[in-house]
């Protein structure tokens, strides 16, 4: 408030209770109270997310060793890579992985789901119970799984044995194709959970109104799902995919504790390789480049499920333009 | 060899130790009495934090924390000493010299020091001073950690990777021991394959066990990584030779080697199902301190000895070598070199020695004589473990391209593909020497 009385050449500059005018109406800006509420969140994202991001990707670009600054190479770390075998083989191992994975959790996990919002009974423990993989560290299921998968200690081949259907134990880890297909199986079991319980509470929120439209329609079982579950729950199958495909894509636990890349390399994922190379191996510049080449593809896969799942306008029964 | 070592114990034996002076190839073993003092100021209100790689044996902790509580009560310094899995102990180490704090002293392995010199203290005063008093430290150490005329760390010593067996097994297959030449070696595996109780050895990514025995198993044909000048080498004959062998070695071997990490071949053997690996002593500690009684009568069964000779006329083994670093950004220079020093020193290395029975071998060569390696005759080829290593970037430099060679299982890997028929040697030695170009390319 301007105080009364003062001439017009003489502009109050304080409040009665001493604060200055133009401050005062510096914080009572929306704008500007916006920003001071948003920074302490900003400053967190900047310190502990933005500045990892960004100095990762440069240290892509430099020859940063262990225990030495790099200096600017360029494309060269991209181009050393782009000639390695093993390189070249993690990419393709993390691809594999990442697909054959992210395919396994969604019809499980969505099948899960489905049986899950059934009417069972002690359906809320059963609930509970189909979490447990996903609760478990990975680390240790991991260790579990590497008893599973053990050359000699497999419980798996000791049952198939003593069932006898094989006679000499199953090298699960040690056979390349095998190891590929072992490791998915692992991240399956350990993945499906989350999709299955997100999904879940996709499908609660669908409303019983339109199966029973449906039914009096004569709608089949397979009709209800094809034209009622499955578009109703595609937003939340974009966002549960989009997660799970990360997490699939930059998996790096399971594999380090069941075969450290191994046997030839066989299932090194490009974020095992790319700790093998920048901390072992001390060559931080590769390491870090190796990590920032999964940026596409993440990009690419976060991209396809916003623009190719978010379907709204097949969602309300018309289809795609 | 075997036989002078044997005469230097039995002249050395019920002289007391620090006053023998007995020879072994014209080398004094003895502790040197006219060596010079070293006498070390630690820093007023000193203090040290030391990180070290986590005990394979229990023995081993337990009697380093005793030292390290005596030491605190020589000198007065705290320390505080914690540990990390030994892998784990390099990224720490590399974070510490990065940022210039951390840990004052940290107990890495392999060429650790090679990858930041700068920024280590030198040691060399300690260094010789210990060489001086206990009969000069093995040259491997020197290939390891003497640099441009200085230590740039100090030696701990090293893992011993024997050959580690079952006597009754290797008796029953027609042999009286391990044949110390490739080609009875190869034929005592096929005789234990026929027997059914087969070797193992590991053949996945693993850090130790891996790169142990496929680095001796090439360099003994004489094939290497690099010559003298760090150039690639490993495609030759010899590598060929020795992926040859490595491929008719590998048919005798247990189910699911290709699978291997380091834990892997414990398992198989104290179970029974394997009767021959590589390894350090501690399969049998683990067998003795065993509550198990089945795994405890294994212990009797249990033979060691060293990996056999091959062409090349002389012991190539790689074993896990451990190094002592002082930070140059510790406030306490002279605290952190006294507590190395005391360390090494008689009173508390071979106690420490003879608690972790065994685990560790010698950097200096007056410890041969400690008692812990005669005690039980299953322990002496551990004890030359130092004696017949080779660094593994022999026969080049150590430095980043090294490092990176062997952490990238460049060696493992070649060994693996020959060894499994995945590619045929040729093919095999050409791949690793591509990859192993790239990090000598520099």
């Amino acid at each position: 408030m301007t105080a009364p009385g003062c001439g017009a050449s003489r502009s109050p500059v304080f409040q009665s209770n001493g604060t200055p005018v133009s401050l005062s109406r510096f914080f009572d800006n929306r704008n500007v109270l916006g920003l001071l509420f948003m920074l302490p969140a900003g400053a967190l994202l900047i310190v502990f997310l933005t500045y990892p991001l960004g100095l990762g990707t440069w240290l892509g670009f430099t020859d940063a060793k262990i225990g030495r600054d790099g200096v600017w190479v360029g494309l060269d770390n991209f181009e050393f890579l782009f000639g390695d075998s093993v390189a070249r083989l993690s990419l393709f191992n993390t691809l594999f992985y990442t697909v054959v994975a992210s395919i396994l959790k969604f019809v499980l996990g969505l099948w899960l789901a489905m049986l899950l919002n059934k009417n069972l009974p002690f359906k809320a423990f059963l609930r509970a119970i189909v979490l447990l993989p996903f609760i478990v560290p990975t680390a240790l299921s991991a260790i579990a799984f590497w008893w599973l998968y053990d050359a000699q200690f497999s419980v798996l081949s000791w049952a198939l044995t003593k069932a006898g259907l094989i006679t000499t134990y199953v090298d699960f880890l040690g056979e390349p194709w095998l190891a590929r297909l072992s490791t998915i199986a692992a991240n399956v079991w350990r993945g499906v959970p989350f999709v299955a319980i997100t999904l879940l509470a996709g499908l609660q929120t669908i409303p019983a109104s339109l199966y029973e439209a449906a039914s009096l329609d004569g709608a089949t079982e397979w009709q209800r799902f094809w034209y009622i579950t499955l578009p109703m729950l595609t937003p939340i199958i974009a966002v549960v995919m989009t997660f799970s495909v990360l997490f699939t894509f930059t998996d790096f636990q399971l594999i380090y504790v069941l075969t450290r890349g191994g046997p030839l390399n066989s299932t090194h994922l490009m974020a095992t390789l790319s700790f093998q190379r920048a901390i072992p191996g001390g060559a931080l510049g590769e390491g870090a480049a190796l990590a920032t080449a999964m940026v596409p593809f993440l990009l690419a896969a976060i991209l396809f499920s916003y623009f190719g799942l978010q379907r709204r306008a097949w969602q309300q029964g018309a289809s795609d333009k | 060899m075997s036989t002078n070592r044997r005469d230097f114990l039995k002249l050395s034996a019920g002289v007391a130790a620090g006053t023998a002076a007995a020879g072994v190839g014209g080398e004094a073993l003895a502790q040197g009495k006219g060596a010079p003092a070293l006498k070390l100021n630690p820093e007023k209100g000193a203090k040290l934090r030391v990180l070290r790689w986590k005990r394979f044996v229990q023995g081993d902790e337990d009697q380093y924390m005793k030292n390290v509580a005596a030491f605190t009560k020589a000198t007065g310094v705290e320390v505080r000493v914690d540990s990390e899995s030994w892998e784990d102990v390099r990224p720490k180490a590399a974070v510490a010299a990065n940022v210039g704090s951390g840990p004052d002293i940290i107990l890495g392995t392999f060429d650790d020091p090679n990858l930041y010199p700068d920024k280590l203290l030198d040691v060399t005063d300690v260094a010789n001073y210990l060489a001086a008093k206990y009969g000069g430290f093995y040259d491997v150490c020197k290939q390891y950690l003497f640099q441009k005329n200085r230590w740039i760390a100090l030696p701990l010593g090293c893992a011993g990777n024997c050959l580690v067996y079952r006597e009754s097994h290797v008796k029953a297959a027609g042999f009286s021991g391990v044949p110390k030449d490739m080609a009875g070696f190869l034929e005592l595996c096929k005789a234990l394959k026929a027997k059914g109780t087969p070797p193992g050895f590991a053949l996945g990514n693993a850090t130790g066990d891996g790169n142990s025995w496929t680095h001796w198993l090439v360099w003994a044909f004489g094939g290497k990584m690099v010559d003298a000048k760090n150039n690639v080498v490993i495609n030759s004959p010899e590598t060929i030779k020795a992926l040859e062998y490595a491929a008719e070695l590998y048919k005798t071997f247990a189910p699911g080697t290709l699978s291997w990490l380091d834990p892997n071949n414990n398992k198989a053997f104290l179970d029974g199902q394997i009767s021959l690996t590589a390894n350090g002593i501690s399969v049998y500690y683990a067998s003795k301190t065993s509550t198990d009684p089945k795994i405890k009568e294994l212990a009797g069964d249990i033979q060691h000895a060293n990996m056999p000779i091959g062409p090349v006329g002389h012991p190539t083994e790689l074993n896990l070598f451990f190094n002592q670093m002082i930070f140059k950004y510790t406030k306490y220079p002279q605290a952190a070199k006294a507590f190395l020093q005391f360390m090494m020193e008689k009173e508390q290395y071979e106690v420490w020695q003879q608690q972790a029975i065994g685990y560790v071998t010698q950097p200096l060569k007056y410890y041969e004589s400690n008692s812990i390696w005669t005690v039980d005759p299953k322990h002496t080829p551990y004890r030359d473990a130092m004696k017949v290593m080779q660094a593994h970037g022999h026969a080049g430099t150590m430095g980043y391209s090294s490092a990176q060679t062997m952490a990238d299982f460049v060696m493992v890997n070649m060994v693996a593909e020959a060894a499994s028929g995945s590619k045929t040697p040729k093919e095999a030695a050409e791949r690793a020497e591509k990859r192993a170009q790239r990090y000598y390319k520099v």
